[in-house]
């Protein structure tokens, strides 16, 4: 009997001492990411400004993953009428898909799906260019051409992030209502001046700025998170994947984590 | 003049570096000599500064860099040139932008200027029509002589040499060679250099010091290291696996 209890004692032990060793990777891992952030915030401010790189970085993060945004959103605007119009036609409440639609998505649906996407697309790479400059001491070398890596890579990755996600979901939110109301509409035979007038009347400022304030703080976290991941990497090629896989995984947990703690305090 | 005192760094457990100490007079070509893992990277990165010690100090021309702001670092950085390993070229720009980045970036130089100074430096190098290839266009030896043209091309007063011949075959590692000393004789430059080439320490070298667990166990000019008594640095000149230096991972 005292066998069995001190196995137990000993499982309980072991669980607490790996959460704990978790915990503290995990508060080590924020600690240095709020540190690389607050040095990328004093070399922002401090001339000169890095203004080429930062257009290059708003080209690559912005132009290059709009055909993915463009798609995301229609296809998210379509199928949420269709859900949301044979769910409803349960209890005859149809006329609603346009508010349906147009809350879902500038609140919710546009900034997380646009987030979840430039992650994948521009926060994996952030992360393998930075990895690779790492192992291939191109970021030492930048060290040594008297050139503060910090200002010259994480700064304009973070500044385009912060900027083009929000300008991203803007034109995700409009295609995604267009979607809405093709299918809403041309598919299933609604009245399109019932849709818009649903849409318009339910529909406040608010709702879509505070989607793009939630846009604006997903964009800042992918750059940041990314950037540290691939700035920190170590390890080769391997450690290039890791970084890269790891850049991915946090963005996209940070996205979905921090979106309901946003919504809680900007929805109220 | 640069000067390493008492120069402590230890990466977790791992104590590399264990009070070395080494002197290098201005204009003198300083090769430090050691085994893989002796801690010749982490000497080197302490001297331009991208390593902090642990303890110890690194003068340069009095100044402890060690102790100096992050402006003030960045600004004696540009005295600085240092050849990598695998050269680091940058690998999103064209060569000439390679070597003419600390020119546009603190020279303010226009690009024409720029490209201008940068094809002069490629062709000292011996290097020409090149300039708006690709790195990844290059073969070993033309990267890491673009490596030196980015090295030398805001004029510095030292230059660092993080293996200058390894991966390179006999003959391109003895045309690096060539223009190591070429670089010292045309810029009156201080240099140091890391390696554990023998025949590129010996041509290169104006003073060789051996780095060994961690110190400078020995210094002296190629001849006086050639025919020395030290038996740690005897095995390692004659590359003998047999005597008091022990391979790591190996139990004899």
């Amino acid at each position: 009997m005292s066998n069995v209890l001190l196995k137990l004692i000993e499982c309980v032990g072991r669980a607490i001492t790996l959460f704990w060793q978790v915990f503290l990777l995990f508060t080590e891992e924020l600690g240095r990411i709020m540190l690389l952030l607050c040095s990328a915030i004093k070399q922002l401010v401090l001339p000169p400004f890095e203004l080429r790189n930062t257009f290059k970085q708003v080209v690559e993060i912005g132009i290059k993953s709009l055909p993915v945004v463009l798609i995301t959103a229609v296809f998210t605007g379509m199928v949420l009428a269709l859900q949301s119009y044979t769910g409803f036609k349960r209890f005859n409440a149809e006329v609603m898909v346009g508010t349906v639609v147009a809350l879902s998505i500038t609140r919710e649906l546009g900034p997380v799906l646009t987030g979840l996407i430039v992650a994948g697309r521009a926060g994996a790479a952030m992360a393998a260019e930075l990895g690779t400059m790492r192992v291939t001491e191109q970021i030492d070398a930048l060290e040594t051409l008297a050139t503060n890596p910090v200002k010259y890579l994480v700064v304009p990755r973070f500044i385009a992030g912060t900027i083009i996600l929000p300008s991203l979901t803007v034109i995700a939110d409009i295609i995604g209502i267009i979607g809405g109301f093709f299918v809403t509409v041309t598919v299933l035979g609604a009245n399109s001046s019932v849709y818009w007038r649903r849409t318009w009347d339910y529909l406040e400022t608010s709702d879509i700025y505070n989607g793009l304030i939630k846009a604006c703080f997903f964009g800042a976290a992918i750059a940041i998170i990314s950037c540290y991941k691939g700035f920190y990497t170590s390890g080769g090629a391997e450690g290039v994947g890791k970084a890269t896989t790891g850049a991915v995984v946090l963005s996209s947990m940070t996205i979905l984590i921090s979106d309901y703690f946003l919504s809680a305090w900007l929805f109220k | 003049m640069i000067e390493i005192v008492d120069l402590h760094k230890a990466f977790g457990r791992n104590h590399v570096l264990r009070g070395a100490n080494l002197k290098v007079e201005k204009g003198e070509s300083m090769v430090v000599i050691g085994g893989s893992g002796s801690g010749k990277s982490v000497l080197i990165k302490h001297i331009i500064g991208t390593l902090k010690p642990d303890s110890g100090s690194i003068l340069i021309d009095g100044v402890d860099i060690a102790k100096l702001s992050e402006n003030e670092l960045y600004e004696t950085r540009k005295r600085f040139g240092m050849l990598f390993q695998m050269a680091a070229l940058f690998d999103s720009m064209k060569v000439w932008e390679n070597v003419a980045f600390a020119l546009m970036r603190h020279g303010k130089l226009k690009e024409k200027d720029a490209k201008e100074i940068a094809s002069e430096k490629l062709r000292m190098v011996g290097l020409m029509g090149v300039e708006d290839l690709m790195p990844s266009e290059l073969s070993g030896g033309m990267k890491k002589r673009v490596g030196l043209a980015r090295a030398i091309a805001h004029s510095p007063e030292i230059l660092l040499y993080d293996e200058p011949t390894t991966g390179l075959d006999p003959i391109m590692a003895d045309a690096i060679n060539d223009l190591i000393i070429e670089m010292k004789q045309r810029l009156s430059v201080t240099s140091v250099a890391i390696t554990h080439d023998m025949h590129s320490a010996y041509k290169i070298a104006d003073r060789i010091a051996m780095l060994y667990e961690g110190s400078i166990i020995a210094t002296g000019t190629p001849d006086e290291i050639k025919n020395t008594d030290n038996a740690i640095v005897r095995q390692f000149i004659t590359g003998s696996a047999v005597g008091p230096i022990k391979i790591e991972g190996v139990t004899a």
